[in-house]
């Protein structure tokens, strides 16, 4: 009788295979790429400021690996941002504390957050199509309450977290992003927390039989990256310093393309938030190496779509072939 | 008779007919033949986009893609008639069909053969497309000065005092009735939504059906492509941007479900033409442009929640019977 280890044994050549070395090996030759292309690319300053194009969405994208992993979605995020946004400028209007303007906004996002995952778990519908739906419902209401005007006005906290730096060096942002990420990969990849919510990935029903809350957990997620939009909210209202209702708009495709990219599977169950962190830098360098070198956005645009669809194709394809093969 | 008012189609048209009298109450203007045959014009290509989602959604699946396909045919074919602006309209149109097609066949081969989940491909070629335009077209619009009359001409007949674009809707409501009625094809789509397992045992190819439905959808972008263009007479980068949640909208309300197998053709274009009125009764009413996009959200949640509610209450009967 043979014993079955707990662990598989250590193999240098098993890391050669992962996801995350690949994802790992596609950045490496983008900053190599994009060195050799424009001088301007390792400068420490350009670098540094290049993070401002991504930190916001790379925050969602943490909560947004979650849901995912959980097997939902949530395409509302960024109407999320729109609704907190006008209600971080409606409060600072009105003259509160900046504490109060800040908790106000965070709590309309969370709030924002809870009515997704209330709907989805009260009604078992698939997130999908719930928000689908509050992604008109959230952006609706910025719009029917901002109209056409905007909001300029925000407190002074606000355009330092959005535009400031630690030290001079460090933008606020980014900084959150980092330590975020931390406290997202030990819960996902070392509490029980996060193998109850791969095993709600992996299949629900049984998650379910072996005693996991999963409603609760749906709706602690939805609400969390509601949370999270409204976080990113204000470090981008602080940084465009004006508000419309049409703010991130689109953001949601960009935010889910970040924790696809990163090898999370789609239909859940599967993933690393270091794999999400190693893609979210590849696409930021990626559109900062195209626009040193004055690609159009749109440019950027298409080469995320296929880059989206090619990296899930092509390993399938390969194994479809190999399968047939033997 | 109870069996018919608890049909959803009588329900939702039961509903259409509320809100076309209340409004009239408040705005007697809005229920003018003339002012009603404008609201189906303004709705004919929801409904056949619509129509073609459903096949879509019928096995699971979704296009997010035909708002681009549409933007990209359009694009495409306006950038040729500037060129070659003595080409007869039917070519246009026929063009257009094709560029939507090969989209949409992509779209399957990508679902299909390379197993990108629907999503993760609908939302690239989302991107793909849409950017494309800007490729093609350098960012440039193209006026309505700049395209021929034959080819703006065909939108502005009328045939009992209807519009081209109504009659075309009607003959692709037809098309898709006996399509997904009376047809091999269409039941076997039905299958495959409700049971994708059971299907694939009795032997039907799942992997031919998704790339005919996608090259349907896409057939029906391409077509809504050209008259998209004609009938606003300006191509731009911009045209029909989201105009895909607006669609799948309507599938939603008129009681497709997303978790395939599941609605009726008449639901489909009741569900657009339900959408379609509130989008233009909401300024006959007085309520503000800003507020449309609130309502159709709160209108997409109800809908939805309704939907479920009756289709987990049949599943209950079911199993009291057994």
């Amino acid at each position: 009788m043979s014993i079955i280890p707990d662990k598989p044994p250590f193999k240098l050549l098993d890391i050669l295979y992962k996801k995350e070395f690949i994802l790992f090996v596609v950045l490496v030759s983008i900053l190599i790429i994009n060195s050799n292309i424009s001088p301007y690319f390792l400068d420490l300053y350009n670098l540094i400021d290049s993070t401002f194009l991504f930190s916001e969405k790379a925050i969602i994208a943490l909560t947004m690996t979650f849901v995912i992993i959980a097997r939902q979605i949530d395409l509302s995020v960024a109407s999320i941002i729109a609704v907190s946004s006008v209600v971080l400028g409606y409060t600072t209007s009105l003259g509160y504390d900046t504490w109060l303007v800040l908790l106000l906004t965070l709590l309309s996002g969370a709030l924002c957050g809870a009515f997704n995952g209330a709907i989805i778990t009260k009604f078992a519908i698939p997130s999908i199509i719930v928000t689908i739906g509050t992604m008109s419902l959230f952006r609706g209401l910025a719009y029917s309450f901002l109209e056409d005007s905007y909001y300029n006005k925000f407190p002074k906290l606000v355009g330092k977290l959005g535009g400031g730096y630690l030290y001079g060096y460090i933008p606020y942002a980014f900084l959150t992003f980092i330590l975020l990420a931390f406290v997202f990969a030990f819960i996902l990849h070392k509490t029980s927390v996060g193998k109850k919510i791969y095993s709600i990935g992996n299949n629900p029903d049984a998650a379910q039989y072996t005693g996991i809350a999963v409603d609760k957990y749906t709706f602690v997620l939805f609400t969390l990256n509601g949370l999270f939009s409204a976080i990113a909210a204000i470090f981008l209202s602080g940084r465009l310093s004006s508000v419309r209702p049409n703010i991130a708009f689109g953001w949601e495709l960009e935010i889910i393309t970040m924790v696809v990219l990163g090898g999370v599977y789609i239909y859940g169950g599967s993933g690393s938030i270091l794999g999400v962190v190693i893609s979210i830098f590849i696409l930021g360098m990626l559109s900062f190496g195209l626009g040193l070198l004055n690609v159009p956005g749109v440019g950027i645009i298409i080469f995320t779509g296929l880059l989206l669809i090619l990296s899930i194709g092509f390993p399938s394809f390969v194994r479809t072939l190999r399968r047939k093969n033997e | 008779m109870k069996k018919i008012l608890l049909n959803r189609d009588f329900i939702l048209f039961s509903i259409i007919l509320i809100i076309l009298i209340a409004v009239g109450f408040a705005n007697p203007l809005f229920v003018t033949p003339k002012s009603i045959s404008d609201v189906l014009t303004d709705t004919s290509i929801l409904i056949i986009l619509a129509l073609s989602q459903m096949i879509v959604i019928l096995i699971r699946a979704i296009d997010l893609s035909v708002a681009s396909n549409l933007a990209l045919s359009g694009m495409l074919i306006s950038l040729l008639s500037t060129v070659h602006p003595e080409l007869p309209v039917y070519y246009f149109i026929a063009l257009s069909c094709v560029i939507g097609t090969i989209l949409g066949v992509l779209n399957g081969i990508s679902i299909a053969i390379l197993k990108v989940p629907f999503i993760v491909t609908t939302l690239g070629t989302l991107s793909i497309y849409r950017g494309l335009i800007y490729f093609v077209s350098d960012g440039k619009q193209v006026y309505s000065n700049e395209f021929s009359e034959d080819f703006l001409a065909l939108i502005h007949v009328k045939f009992l005092s209807l519009s081209f674009l109504f009659w075309l809707a009607v003959l692709v409501f037809i098309v898709i009735y006996i399509l997904l009625n009376h047809t091999r094809f269409g039941r076997n789509l039905y299958s495959l939504g409700g049971n994708p397992d059971a299907a694939k045992y009795i032997g039907i190819n799942e992997n031919k059906y998704i790339i005919m439905a996608y090259s349907l959808s896409g057939f029906f972008a391409g077509l809504c492509g050209y008259l998209w263009v004609a009938r606003y007479s300006v191509a731009s980068t911009q045209i029909a941007i989201g105009f895909e949640l607006t669609v799948i909208s309507a599938c939603v309300v008129g009681g497709i479900s997303v978790m395939g197998g599941v609605g009726t053709v008449l639901g489909c274009v009741l569900g657009a033409l339900l959408i379609g009125l509130i989008r233009n009764a909401l300024p006959a009413v007085d309520i503000s442009q800003f507020w449309q996009l609130a309502i159709s959200g709160a209108i997409i949640l109800l809908a939805i929640i309704i939907n479920t509610k009756t289709e987990q209450r049949k599943e209950k009967t079911i199993m009291v019977e057994n």
